[in-house]
């Protein structure tokens, strides 16, 4: 039997895959094999000239992806710790449960750019009502000019606007989770801490590394956020590394070196979180 | 008898001006103060011209900056022509690649197209050049030589000309001209108060008037409020406060670059000074101040929350608008100057007084050559800026349209329609009027791939702002830098163009 006419049924699935995923990819390494600008429009060879500028005279990059991590790993920390106290309360009989998961759920509904210049105006120095509310207490945090204080800003407005993916995320884990452990538990008598410590939150590891390893990609192209709040200031002190992608390429419009900076990234964090997933299985899953 | 009352009243109001004007003003209402103005453009030649079934795009800025302007001008062009015109909104920042990412794939998604002024030499191969019915037009006899150098390239125009921007000084007159202010500030200080003339006399007085309430408001009040926030035209403000020190009328030939060489004057001494003044303005300047965009800037100078500020016209337009709290209590003056001025030439400080106007790049607008409506697009153009438009553009401050013709410098507009004191009427027309006349002014820089070069001075002086460089530190990595997309772009495709800008500075085209 000839079964040669089941690839006719693949083509659909392959075209869309090759132009919605791997076309993308390989026209951005050739725009980075490119000196695509405002000056210069066109796909001419300049061979690995933009990725040796990136390598050895562009500490910008480097200085910017650092600060990424930190912001990226320091908010996903926060949002799966929040969230999950947040998902482990509604998750228990209490009065409103539902309108608790209702209103868990509306930060991230709002729009993220919206929602930040409504952060911005909050804790804008002198007009915002933050620092209003604080001078009472005789403080005035710099919140948006002090390059410390302006990268918790960003991480407090991160933390809030995306806490609720975590959140909803973890609550389907624990929902889905069986009942005989806890009722074993139970029975053993043991205390709400350790039932947490040695029945909830092992049975809930593959489900956390899922949900943190989707909130580090997800964070690691923190973008709206800054360009919004701080546009990357004081100085480059809350710079990332799609912020400084994006001010190469659409604001210098340099397509021919962002689009290096983006391939070096996406190489850097199919790496990274490769390895931040292998780490959380060993740790969390104990194989 | 009466009769022939009547047959005079109704002639009169046939053919005077005011009869004329007020049949469109009452259709349209944003120009109820002037009535339609006769011209190539106006109300009533628009009005024949039939558009219907053809279709204007145009790519604007976001309300309400220019923004509303032209979705304002675009319904009544859209009432008057029967064209469909649709208007999408864009943040500044967004302008530049908004257009160019289809001008360089060879599309006209949009056939006008709004911009900055400096955008010209990245965007002029994509634009048509303005038609000569428009250039020999009465309206555009009008536009200041200024700004039809800052519209054209080398004897081309390819923007429309519909705004005219140069930063000045904006202060508080009812504090600087108070004369027990002035013996107040005397007793304390040892010095006199007065319009500053320098950047450090500018500073004195922002030191002295910061952090507490000397209007008597029951709020605090702050010295300046200025443009420092990254990457939100701050570079435009750096620029404005080197002038004085870097722009030196005795060595043409640059204040960006040395056009010969082409190596960056920018961390020259007379650029450094100018960064330490700035750092040091960060003490005076209200809470948050660091992170003031142009928005916040208006908003804190218009609000009567400092002392003083520079920059575009707007902050002065919002504190003179019939809602200010400030409205007739603030005065134009030039730039503060400075007591010496370093020369580039002899490398060293000339110990006299210096001041140069910053005729800084502003909203600028050009139609696709791509476009297959370009002669409703010009018309459209036009249109806006014809005169009764034009004059009721100027008296809303959030619009961002500032003057540029000729006969905006006419204090009495100002005094008529928009019910300024005659004093500050005539200080801010003559503020304007004297940056055209003056013979050191400094235009913005015009070459191939500016926003490089822009952004590097974004990055540099902000980091000095923020005290993670020094000032001389700072601007050494930005001279780098400049050197490097110098480099890149090529010296004599920079050179090239960088000759036009400097052709204007030393007062040769």
């Amino acid at each position: 039997m000839n079964f040669k006419h089941k690839y006719f049924f693949l083509f659909p699935g392959l075209f869309v895959l090759i132009g919605i995923l791997i076309f993308p990819i390989i026209f951005v390494v050739r725009l980075s094999l490119s000196g695509w600008n405002s000056y210069n429009p066109g796909l001419d060879y300049i061979g690995l000239e933009n990725y040796i500028r990136l390598f050895t005279d562009d500490p910008r990059f480097w200085e910017s992806f650092f600060r990424l991590s930190f912001l990226s790993v320091t908010t996903v920390i926060l949002q799966y710790v929040i969230g999950f106290a947040l998902a482990h309360m509604v998750w228990k009989d209490i009065k409103f449960k539902r309108f608790f998961r209702v209103l868990f759920l509306v930060p991230m509904m709002t729009t993220p750019v919206i929602m930040t210049v409504i952060w911005r105006t909050f804790f804008h120095e002198s007009l915002g009502p933050v620092n209003d509310l604080l001078s009472v207490f005789g403080v005035a945090p710099k919140w948006l000019t002090d390059p410390v204080i302006a990268k918790f800003t960003v991480i407090i407005v991160e933390v809030w606007q995306w806490t609720p993916f975590m959140f909803l995320l973890l609550l389907a884990g624990l929902l889905s989770l069986p009942k005989e452990p806890f009722l074993a538990a139970a029975i053993d008598g043991a205390s709400p801490v350790r039932k947490f410590i040695y029945v909830t939150f092992p049975l809930m590891a593959p489900i956390s590394i899922g949900a943190i390893i989707i909130r580090l990609i997800e964070a690691s192209k923190i973008m709206d956020t800054v360009y919004v709040l701080t546009s990357g200031g004081p100085g480059t002190s809350t710079e990332t590394s799609s912020f400084y992608i994006f001010i190469k390429g659409l604001r210098e419009f340099q397509m021919g070196y962002a689009a290096s900076m983006s391939f070096t990234y996406l190489i850097i964090m199919i790496i990274s979180l490769t390895i931040i997933a292998k780490v959380l299985t060993k740790v969390l899953l104990k194989e | 008898m009466k009769t022939c009352l009547t047959a005079i009243i109704s002639s009169l109001m046939i053919f005077s001006p005011m009869a004329y004007a007020d049949k469109w003003s009452d259709q349209f209402p944003h120009i109820k103060a002037t009535g339609d103005i006769p011209g190539d453009c106006s109300y009533e030649k628009m009005s024949k011209k039939n558009y219907k079934g053809k279709t204007l795009k145009i790519n604007t800025h976001a309300i309400p900056v220019m923004g509303e302007p032209t979705a304002l001008h675009a319904e009544q062009f859209e009432k008057l022509t029967g064209a469909k015109v649709e208007v999408t909104h864009t943040p500044a920042g967004d302008l530049y690649s908004k257009a160019m990412v289809p001008f360089q794939a060879g599309q006209a998604p949009y056939d006008v197209v709004f911009g900055f002024s400096n955008f010209i030499n990245d965007w002029k191969r994509y634009l048509a050049p303005v038609p000569k019915k428009y250039m020999n037009s009465p309206e555009m006899k009008d536009v200041t030589k200024s700004h039809m150098g800052v519209s054209s390239w080398d004897g081309t125009m390819y923007q429309y000309p519909v705004d005219g921007d140069r930063h000045y000084l904006k202060y508080r007159k009812d504090v600087i001209d108070n004369p027990e202010m002035q013996k107040k500030y005397k007793a304390d200080t040892g010095n006199e108060l007065r319009v500053p003339r320098t950047w450090k006399e500018y500073a004195q007085m922002a030191k002295y008037f910061n952090d507490w309430d000397w209007d008597g408001d029951g709020e605090k009040e702050y010295g300046s409020a200025e443009v420092m926030k990254k990457d939100d035209l701050m570079f435009a403000a750096f620029f404005s406060r080197s002038v004085a020190y870097a722009k030196n009328p005795r060595t043409p030939g640059g204040f960006f670059f040395d056009l010969e060489t082409m190596k960056p004057n920018i961390n020259n001494p007379g650029f450094v000074e100018a960064l330490t003044d700035w750092v040091e303005a960060t003490k005076y300047v209200p809470p948050g101040g660091t992170n003031f965009g142009l928005g916040d800037e208006i908003g804190s100078f218009g609000g009567g929350q400092t002392l003083f500020s520079f920059s575009w016209d707007d902050a002065f337009i919002a504190a003179m608008q019939d809602d200010s709290p400030i409205k007739n209590k603030v005065g134009a003056a030039p730039l503060p100057g400075a007591d010496k001025v370093w020369n580039r030439v002899s490398n060293s400080w000339e110990n006299q007084y210096n001041q140069a106007p910053y005729i800084v790049w502003g909203w600028a607008v050009g139609v696709a050559k791509k476009s297959k409506v370009k002669d409703m697009a010009f018309d459209y153009l036009c249109f806006f800026s014809n005169g009764a438009n034009h004059q009721a553009d100027l008296a809303i401050g959030r619009f961002g349209v500032n003057p540029f013709k000729n006969s905006d410098f006419d204090p009495n507009i100002y005094i008529n329609s928009m019910g300024w004191d005659p004093e500050i009427a005539n200080s801010y027309t003559q503020t304007l009027l004297d940056m055209e006349k003056s013979n050191n002014r400094v235009f913005p820089l015009r070459v191939p791939g500016v926003f490089e070069f822009t952004s590097a001075v974004a990055t540099g002086t902000s980091k000095a702002l923020a005290g993670q460089l020094s000032p001389q530190e700072a601007l050494d990595e930005v001279a780098k830098e400049w050197e490097a997309i110098v480099s890149r772009v090529g010296k004599k495709a920079v050179q090239d163009a960088y000759a036009v800008g400097v052709k204007m500075e030393d007062n040769k085209l």
